[in-house]
């Protein structure tokens, strides 16, 4: 598909985010692939922080505010309703963020991949607490700043790696699951609509440029998206059928301390730390590539 | 006529729910709820009941699924104790907030530590102001009944608030007793459709449960608190109609026994309001003319029909089988507050009995009335706790 065949109808519009706000990007983009029938379920975090407040509310799809941890559970139930009623044309999505779904909703998430219920989980991952302020969250990546690890490389509770919640779903045998950037959207539109076809959960992991809580200017999100995955600092995946695959290959390589470089967040790290880093990444890069096509455990 | 049957309470409960023909049921295990959780999981595999049911990992989830039910058009059950209820508190708090018409089952077992299996009010109680309505029943046809009438009232359009209703573990929830089970049609004629206004409906998009600040919030609490108090109105309402159909009465917000010329008033919730009736009778014989407040309704609390039937009583005895740490127990604190301002308001003593379901008998009530009777300084608070007596 090209960037032509994206819907031009707009279902949020206007909101109180920060400027060059990944996550408002990716929901979107959502919206614009799953379309008018719709209903959203969204935990506390950035999306409702900036979307939730009467009378500024900016979707134009039903929309629930839910409890932290309890988006997954409240997907199961509303699609359990519907399954009842016999409606089937209404996708039923979740929108949480990275402490709604691999911290505090991680039980509940668990529980419902494992389901039989017709949902999509999307997680809009901007790897730590941004709307309170920057605190760490299990996705936050090695080595970044933020205000409950305010020097990562000195402290023991930075995390030698960021929370693998693709694995995680993949682990659950779920029906479909896939990893997307903001910065690729044909991509994670493609893989919007493939999660609307699944018949059973799906749930997409996607990474959403921050700039006031990453250190970048407003204007380069779409770059700094798009310098991750070339640095293999993220990936962009697929688990279908099965088996896990790559859906897009960069190009051209990048050292991670580019991309590192690029933002505030890293600039306690060392070069010795950038360098295992390095090392960790191009092994992760290749284990990857080795199990591509394959059926994991 | 319904058929009558040898069921313990949470068969009861579980038969209700099939007569509610309730669409979703999430329910995660615990004693002693489980045994609701088993017979609807064989109700829905048999086919004997058209419903899905939902395993969930926590009770957390289960209220939530229950919720997502709600929003999806459909009637939700679910049920816990103990632990598991205050597992739940958060999402009690937003269903009630969020004006959701769902109805839970609350089997009243004691929290840890010390661990214990058994019987007390402490679960619910603690869970007081979360803002859902909350019915004590005392056996399993009052539980079979009060659940059916649950769903009337928490779907009522002017209350759209959970309904919590609350029956004592073991005591009633695993002892068998004659029950008569309605007729579907009976039912079907007392409980319309599920409504609510809560939808998540693409044809007509709205926000649920969104934020609200200021005068906005304030409103939005103060008709919260309207809709509770409305359901003082709607449960009476409901028994009514209840007792109309299917020709049992259980007093609407609070159930009186020989209250009218005592001089004693036991105020009880729950199961142990039978041995109560029967001291009193004992008393009685004794020349100590007692009678016995059952409460129905904790929540919305019924100020006025209590004092009502308390401003002519000398003493009053509240039992609590549940304990506010730093007060007194619950229940004796709220009829207090019924009572504040009578001209001639009685003596009051709190018995605090029955925790960690050790039983009350006949001769524990006795002695704790015989006690109270010495008292006849109606500003002291008095209470006794079972079992502490020997130390005095």
């Amino acid at each position: 598909m090209k960037i032509k065949d994206v819907a031009k109808e707009e279902f949020i519009t206007g909101s109180l985010s920060c400027a060059g706000c990944g996550n408002l990007l990716a929901v979107r983009l959502a919206l614009k692939a799953l379309g008018k029938r719709t209903i959203i379920i969204i935990p506390a975090g950035c999306l409702s922080a900036v979307t939730c407040f009467c009378p500024q509310i900016p979707f134009r799809v039903p929309m629930f505010v839910s409890p932290f941890a309890a988006t997954s559970a409240i997907l199961q139930g509303v699609s359990t309703g519907f399954e009842f009623r016999g409606i089937k044309d209404i996708n039923v999505l979740g929108i949480g963020g990275d402490g709604a779904t691999a911290d505090i909703g991680m039980a509940s998430f668990s529980d419902a991949i494992v389901s039989a219920s017709r949902f999509i989980y999307l997680c809009v991952d901007n790897e730590a607490y941004m709307n309170t302020n920057v605190q760490s969250s299990a996705t936050t990546p090695t080595g970044a700043i933020t205000t409950t690890t305010p020097f990562p490389d000195t402290m023991q509770e930075t995390r030698l790696s960021k929370k693998n919640l693709f694995s995680i779903a993949v682990a659950h045998k779920i029906p479909y699951a896939a990893t997307a950037s903001v910065s690729y959207p044909l991509d994670y539109y493609e893989k919007v609509l493939k999660a609307a076809r699944t018949d059973g959960p799906s749930f997409i992991h996607v990474q959403i440029p921050c700039p006031p809580g990453w250190g970048f200017p407003t204007e380069k999100t779409i770059e700094i998206g798009r310098m991750a995955v070339e640095s293999s600092m993220w990936h962009l995946l697929e688990y279908k059928d099965g088996k896990v695959r790559f859906t897009h290959v960069p190009k051209k390589r990048i050292p991670i301390s580019e991309y590192l470089k690029a933002q505030a967040r890293f600039r306690r790290m060392k070069p010795d730390d950038i360098a295992h880093l390095q090392s960790m990444t191009n092994e992760q890069l290749a284990a990857l590539e080795a199990n591509q096509d394959k059926t994991p455990l | 006529m319904g058929e009558k049957k040898f069921i313990t309470g949470n068969s009861a409960v579980a038969a209700a729910v099939k007569l509610a023909r309730v669409g979703v049921i999430a329910v995660y295990p615990i004693t002693p709820q489980t045994p609701i959780a088993e017979r609807l999981a064989t109700f829905v595999s048999t086919g004997e009941l058209n419903s899905k049911y939902i395993r969930v990992e926590s009770e957390h989830s289960a209220l939530s699924a229950c919720l997502g039910a709600c929003m999806a058009g459909v009637r939700p059950f679910t049920a816990s104790s103990s632990q598991g209820l205050a597992y739940m508190h958060e999402i009690l708090a937003y269903a009630s907030g969020g004006r959701y018409p769902l109805v839970l089952a609350v089997v009243n077992r004691s929290l840890a530590p010390p661990w214990s299996i058994w019987g007390e009010h402490q679960d619910s109680i603690q869970e007081r102001d979360t803002g859902c309505i909350q019915l004590y029943v005392e056996t399993a046809q009052e539980a079979l009944d009060t659940t059916i009438q649950a769903f009337k009232i928490a779907e009522n359009s002017s209350v759209f608030t959970p309904v919590m209703v609350c029956l004592d573990a073991f005591h009633v929830s695993h002892t068998e007793e004659l029950v008569e089970i309605p007729d579907q049609a009976d039912v079907d004629r007392f409980l319309p459709p599920f409504q609510t206004s809560m939808l998540l409906d693409p044809d007509e998009p709205k926000s649920l449960s969104i934020g609200a600040s200021g005068k906005q919030y304030m409103t939005w609490r103060f008709q919260q608190y309207q809709a509770i108090k409305t359901a003082e109105k709607v449960i009476q309402e409901a028994n009514k109609e209840f007792e109309s159909i299917f020709g049992r009465d259980y007093g609407g917000l609070v159930d009186a026994y020989r209250c009218e010329d005592a001089d004693c008033i036991i105020v009880i919730m729950g199961s142990f309001a039978g041995v109560a009736r029967d001291t009193a009778d004992m008393l009685r014989l004794n020349g100590i003319r007692t009678g016995v407040l059952k409460i129905r309704a904790f929540r919305p609390f019924p100020n006025q029909v209590i004092s009502d039937y308390l401003n002519s009583a000398k003493w009053v005895l509240v039992i609590d089988r549940d304990l506010s740490f730093g007060n007194e127990g619950a229940v004796c604190s709220e009829v207090r507050g019924a009572l504040y301002g009578l001209d001639h308001a009685p003596a009051i003593t709190n018995f605090i009995a029955g925790l960690g379901g050790a039983d009350v008998t006949a001769q524990d009530i006795r002695k704790a009335v015989q006690e109270m009777i010495k008292v006849t300084d109606v500003t002291e608070r008095h209470i006794i706790f079972q079992f502490m007596d020997a130390d005095k």
